[in-house]
């Protein structure tokens, strides 16, 4: 069974959601504690929601320096499968193992609700199960989730393919406005891709609709990607498709 | 203050960062505070951006080596360099500020 590591830093929330979803994608999902550099051979690793060392100072910045993150950048540099979500998007970006930041929201409160977001590749180890032009519905639950990056880099992430997700309308159109892109997000980014296609960073939460019963299991597609990716890695298989 | 003898002793030196958003860069606590201005019947005020202050104290062999460890520091930990400028001041030798109390 593909092994799969949840990241545990003090004032993570979405470990256990994570681990759940993981496993229901057929993953034997294993948390990685903060402090131990040790990956426990996972295959990929997982930076979940919550409030990493209570967001002090800047969202995901005290995380970045903690043992564990020090391998996840090396597993990452090796071409190991990072997802991070929200916070934990929020740790990558910090780490400058994905492009950008991740700014206070717009309206400046913290917004929980549900989003729709659009995968703009379906060739990357996260997106795969992922059908065209299929808007996905899960929850946000952010105070900074509004991606910045400077003009030049929007236009280099976007002719490179980087631009993983956009928040989207109901028919899957990007449509700018504060309905469908609450936070204020810069092209309406709701997730990215590192250069090498086998780090991504998204906002909503994948594993807060991975059941029925919560509302939604449109995240199951993003998680069910993930463990198949995985699960390839581990037979030897490439899974990482290069950004274009 | 004048560095005079921190600046050639070591010892412990306090330092203040100043951490801003850069040009550019929306800062909505910034406009919620300039919006809250005319409450105050306060007009001609523009341009409010909110940062943060840290302050902090270093021991060294000499200021120069102090105000490296704090440059290194704000660029890699106290601002996010895409989004955040810094400004590192010299508030004193901790020695110097304490006698002054």
């Amino acid at each position: 069974m593909t092994r799969i590591g949840v990241v545990v830093f003090p004032g993570s929330n979405c470990d256990r959601d994570t681990l759940r979803g993981l496993e229901l994608a057929g993953a034997e999902a294993v948390a990685l504690w903060h402090e131990v550099a040790d990956l426990d051979g996972v295959s990929a690793v997982v930076l979940p929601g919550g409030f990493a060392y209570g967001d002090y100072l800047r969202a995901g910045v005290i995380a970045r320096f903690s043992p564990v993150m020090r391998s996840v950048a090396a597993f990452a540099a090796d071409g190991g499968l990072v997802l991070g979500i929200c916070n934990g998007f929020q740790v990558l970006a910090e780490a400058g193992l994905v492009p950008g930041a991740l700014l206070r929201n717009r309206g400046l409160r913290f917004l929980g609700r549900d989003v729709r977001i659009v995968a703009e590749r379906l060739d990357t180890p996260f997106t795969r199960e992922v059908p065209d032009r299929h808007p996905l519905r899960m929850p946000i639950a952010h105070g900074e989730g509004c991606y910045y990056a400077d003009e030049e880099s929007l236009s280099a992430l976007e002719a490179e393919g980087r631009v993983l997700f956009r928040y989207a309308d109901g028919h899957a159109a990007w449509t700018g406005d504060a309905e469908s892109n609450p936070n204020g997000s810069l092209r309406g980014i709701a997730g990215v891709l590192n250069a090498a296609g086998n780090v991504a960073g998204l906002m909503p939460h994948p594993e807060r609709a991975s059941e029925a019963i919560l509302g939604s299991d449109d995240g199951m597609l993003i998680l069910r990607s993930l463990v198949a990716s995985a699960a390839e890695r581990t037979a030897g298989m490439p899974a990482v498709v290069g950004a274009s | 203050m004048s560095s005079g003898a921190a600046a050639t002793n070591g010892g412990a030196f306090r330092f203040a960062v100043n951490v801003t958003p850069k040009p550019g860069i929306l800062d909505p606590q910034g406009r919620a505070v300039e919006a809250s201005l005319g409450h105050l019947d306060v007009h001609g005020v523009t341009d409010v951006r909110v940062g943060r202050r840290v302050e902090l104290t270093v021991t060294a062999g000499s200021e120069a080596e102090a105000r490296a460890t704090v440059d290194r520091l704000a660029s890699e930990l106290l601002a996010n360099p895409l989004i955040e400028a810094y400004a590192v001041e010299l508030l004193g030798g901790v020695a110097q500020l304490e006698a002054a109390r």
